[in-house]
């Protein structure tokens, strides 16, 4: 179990959040590459969202066409690079490695996709096609995954592409809202420099869009318009105590962290409540700030959690306790959070009962909030007839398009909270709707 | 725009990577899903009166991880009726009227040759195959590689071939027999429109430990395979050099085959002179998927060097492959090994020392596992940068300064070669050699 000391330079930070996944060099890439079986109908690709030809775009790399790699890969999915590093390969196509079934480690394959398209990003390689423009013009809201995605795709098409960010930075959550030691602002950045340059899309930054007025003109002005806005803020618990200082929702946190690393002040006691992928995250994340205790707390058993398996392992390994079965019923202190009140829960007849007659206190100096981010649903009641689920997730059809024909939406907005993987593919098959309407 | 299409002495097809006559082209349904998965053409499995095979026909050389570097079989030609063959090259045909179906043949008499050759010609096939070079089997009974060896047999079998046929005729040589050349001018002296090289080489991949019998082992007993797969690749490729640099031979097109799996054994073939590849293995490997892999790497290439068709480049490593006596005997490189990437595995260091030159040492420090050069006994044979396992660790570096040079031709003509045992002049006179002795000090 690692213990870590509070970074106070930009060094320590780095050294605390080492990459999980680092860069393969020539010569373990090439071994690699050696063990792939080239596999007939692999299952990897079929593990993968975006359908990557995985065994091709390996023999690719073996046979050092490291450029023909990246086209393999990027054929399928925009976000290639960033995908290879932040994908959770171990649930999809490593996951699916025949290699598994034999007790032989499998094809590392995130790894030698990024080995491949950081390669050809670096040198500059120009791999992409503008298409000829066919005079109409296509609004992308959200430059995250799903709509950079879909601007790529959109301008292969022959499209006009703007995108329209709330942020200062592209890329959505892959920049705002993963752990720092899974991937790294720069490479975030430099792979949508490397689609920007050659395929050419706008980017306004600083520019929600967020009122009738500014949709409207949008509908004016455009051929068809793509929502790729993924999730909001956390949501609030309505427990007692919420609005106490030092009470942080997880993407908050690391939103902070991700920008301010070193210089975010990050106290002894830190609680984290949730016990999806987020909340190992955050606490992961807490734990490497050089907080000396972090207590993850999840109303439920550990087999119930939502995260994988690998992700609570590194936040076990990065020094993060657990408490299962607990559910916060308050929290107390000062002005200041100063502890949080919990009560034990069971199983009852199927059913997850609070049992209020035993409960007990947590002290800490913060509350991470890792319980799932509130829906964009302001934004959705402007838009003309956009029909959307129970769960405030924007409806669409196969062709990712809208009740709103003019509309389409792709990644978290329509899912609720996925990979950055699903948000690159249905960014990509959304372009491809929008080309499909705008022609029948 | 990259136009991969060929026309190969009269054949057409939409690219160069061709499957070829074997266990891959034996039926119509696997022809056609090649086809579908991007092959431009197809030299179906011979044809002639069927055979009855045996059972067990393969066996493989696995080395290391990589199973079948090297591959061996025993199967003769189609075990099928020509009827049924007849009729699949002709529904192939009304599906892919483009792509290239060659009919691979192997019959007997005259008259035999005179009918099959009608027979496929009216299936539709776009081009005849004539495999004289089977090892196994057909050979015993006076056909393949017993024509492929006999260039007097052969010559008279592509004159009856080319006096009958109507479409173009490809002569199929077997490499085994030491000089590839009069087999070829054989069938350059008989007409043939090109030729393809190499079919497979008389071989045994191994020897049962409990039976003792070698590999396919058929009923306790085994015979010689045909070998191909990687393994055969540098054979293959010297024999197409051979026929490609002939002044007469080289004329006319030649199709390589040969241990070909990757887009790179595809260009050094097309390098050497091929302007049409056959592959059997890679896909009794792999399936026909791994054209993907050649396409898109070829494509690569010549997109990175702005080249439009396979022509454009054909041949181009032909003027770089001489005689050995004309080579600079004044080029000079040394090894260089890079410190900061060395792992300290000290192969280097052994296979210089004893399978090499001595120019290598150890450091007296035993923590140090990083060996030096000691670059005034450094022949430059890149021994060292071969066995190093680490990429670019080992690098051959240029030490002349490319001003001077001097072949064994040239010093031949100037009379200064070494002409006596004793001669002064022995290229390693004065080049340092560990005494006798040393050997046992270590």
């Amino acid at each position: 179990m690692a213990e870590y000391k509070k970074p106070k330079t930009e060094a320590e930070f780095e050294n605390n959040f080492k990459q999980k996944n680092p860069l393969m060099n020539d010569t373990e890439a090439y071994y690699e590459a050696s063990r792939c079986l080239f596999c007939y109908d692999a299952p990897c690709i079929k593990a993968c969202p975006t359908s990557i030809d995985i065994p091709l775009f390996i023999k690719q790399i073996h046979t050092d066409n490291i450029t023909g790699a990246s086209k393999t890969i990027f054929d399928s999915n925009w976000l290639g690079n960033a995908c290879g590093i932040v994908c959770p390969t171990g649930v999809l196509c490593e996951g699916a490695c025949v290699y598994n079934h034999q007790d032989v480690p499998p094809i590392k394959i995130g790894r030698l996709q990024n080995y491949a398209t950081n390669k050809t990003i670096d040198a500059g390689k120009v791999i992409f096609k503008v298409g000829k423009p066919n005079g109409r013009k296509i609004a992308i809201i959200g430059a995250g995954p799903a709509g950079i995605a879909c601007a790529c795709e959109a301008r292969t098409l022959g499209y006009e592409v703007d995108l329209f960010e709330a942020k200062e930075q592209p890329s959505g959550l892959t920049v705002y809202g993963i752990a720092p030691y899974k991937i790294t602002n720069e490479e975030v950045l430099k792979e949508v420099a490397y689609l920007q340059n050659q395929l050419g899309f706008n980017i306004k930054y600083k520019t929600a869009i967020n009122s009738k007025e500014a949709l409207k003109s949008l509908e004016d002005e455009y051929n068809a318009i793509f929502i790729g806005v993924g999730l909001g803020k956390t949501r609030n618990l309505e427990l007692e105590g919420e609005e106490k200082e030092n009470v942080i929702g997880a993407v908050e946190f690391v939103e902070e962290l991700r920008m301010k690393h070193h210089k975010l002040a990050v106290p002894k006691k830190v609680v984290v409540l949730g016990g999806g992928n987020t909340a190992m995250d955050a606490a992961s994340e807490a734990a490497r700030m050089g907080a000396k205790k972090t207590v993850l707390a999840y109303r439920n058993s550990k087999e119930k959690m939502g995260a994988y398996g690998f992700e609570y392992d590194l936040a076990i390994r990065a020094g993060v306790d657990s408490l299962f079965n607990v559910t916060p019923i308050a929290i107390t202190g000062n002005g200041k959070v100063e502890g949080v009140k919990f009560a034990k829960t069971e199983m009852v007849e199927g059913k997850l009962k609070t049992n209020m007659n035993n409960t007990f206190i947590v002290r800490c100096d913060m509350v991470i909030k890792a319980t799932g981010q509130a829906k964009q649903g302001h934004l959705y009641g402007l838009i003309d007839n956009l029909e959307i689920d129970a769960k405030i997730r924007i409806k669409t059809n196969d062709e990712f398009q809208t009740s709103n024909p003019m509309y389409f939406a792709g990644g978290d907005a329509i899912n609720g909270g996925a990979e950055v993987v699903n948000a690159a593919y249905d960014g990509k098959m959304a372009a491809q709707g929008i080309h499909n309407w705008l022609n029948k | 725009m990259i136009d991969l299409s060929v026309n190969f002495g009269g054949i057409k097809a939409p690219n160069p990577f061709w499957l070829a006559s074997a266990p891959p082209t034996n039926s119509g349904y696997q022809i056609m899903k090649a086809f579908e998965a991007g092959w431009g053409g197809a030299v179906w499995k011979t044809l002639g009166v069927p055979v009855v095979n045996v059972s067990s026909r393969y066996g493989s050389v696995n080395y290391r991880n990589t199973k079948m570097m090297g591959f061996s079989n025993i199967e003769l030609i189609t075990d099928r009726t020509l009827a049924d063959n007849l009729r699949e090259i002709e529904e192939v045909k009304k599906y892919f009227p483009d792509h290239a179906v060659i009919a691979s043949l192997m019959v007997e008499s005259r008259s035999e040759w005179e009918q099959i050759i009608k027979d496929v010609e009216n299936a539709g096939a776009d081009g005849i195959e004539l495999n004289f070079g089977c090892p196994h089997g057909m050979c015993e009974r006076g056909m393949g590689s017993a024509v492929g060896q006999e260039p007097e047999v052969l010559k008279t079998i592509v004159g009856w071939v080319k006096e009958a046929a109507n479409i173009p005729v490809i002569t199929k040589l077997t490499p085994n027999i030491s000089d590839i050349v009069p087999p070829g001018l054989a069938a350059l002296e008989g007409g043939t429109d090109s030729i393809s090289l190499i079919n497979t080489i008389k071989s045994i991949v191994g020897i049962d430990l409990d039976t003792y019998a070698p590999y396919p082992i058929v009923d306790g007993k085994g015979t010689n395979g045909g070998y191909c797969g990687p393994a055969v690749k540098p054979i293959a490729m010297n024999m197409l050099k051979d026929l490609a640099q002939h002044p007469e031979i080289g004329k006319i097109p030649l199709s390589g085959i040969g241990g070909i799996e990757t887009w790179r054994d595809v260009v050094e073939f097309i390098l050497l002179g091929a302007t049409s590849v056959q592959v059997c293995t890679a896909v009794m490997h792999y399936g026909f998927g791994i054209v993907r892999e050649m396409e898109a790497g070829l494509r690569q290439f010549m997109e990175e060097r702005n080249y439009n068709t396979i022509y454009d480049f054909a041949g181009k490593a032909l003027p770089n492959v001489t005689e050995w006596k004309h080579l600079n005997l004044e080029h000079k490189v040394v090894a260089e090994i890079n410190a900061g990437k060395c792992i300290g595995c000290e192969l280097c260091y052994i296979s210089c020392d004893d399978g090499a030159h001595q120019a290598i040492s150890l450091s007296d420090d035993p923590l140090n596992r990083i060996p030096s050069i000691i670059e005034e006994n450094c022949v430059g044979c890149n021994l060292c940068s071969l066995v190093c396992p680490v990429e670019d660790c080992i690098t051959m570096v240029k030490k002349d300064d490319g001003m001077k040079h001097n072949t064994w031709n040239e010093r031949s003509l100037n009379d200064d070669i070494p002409t006596t045992f004793n001669d002064e002049r022995a290229g390693g006179n004065g080049h340092f050699v560990p005494k006798p002795s040393d050997a046992l000090k270590k």
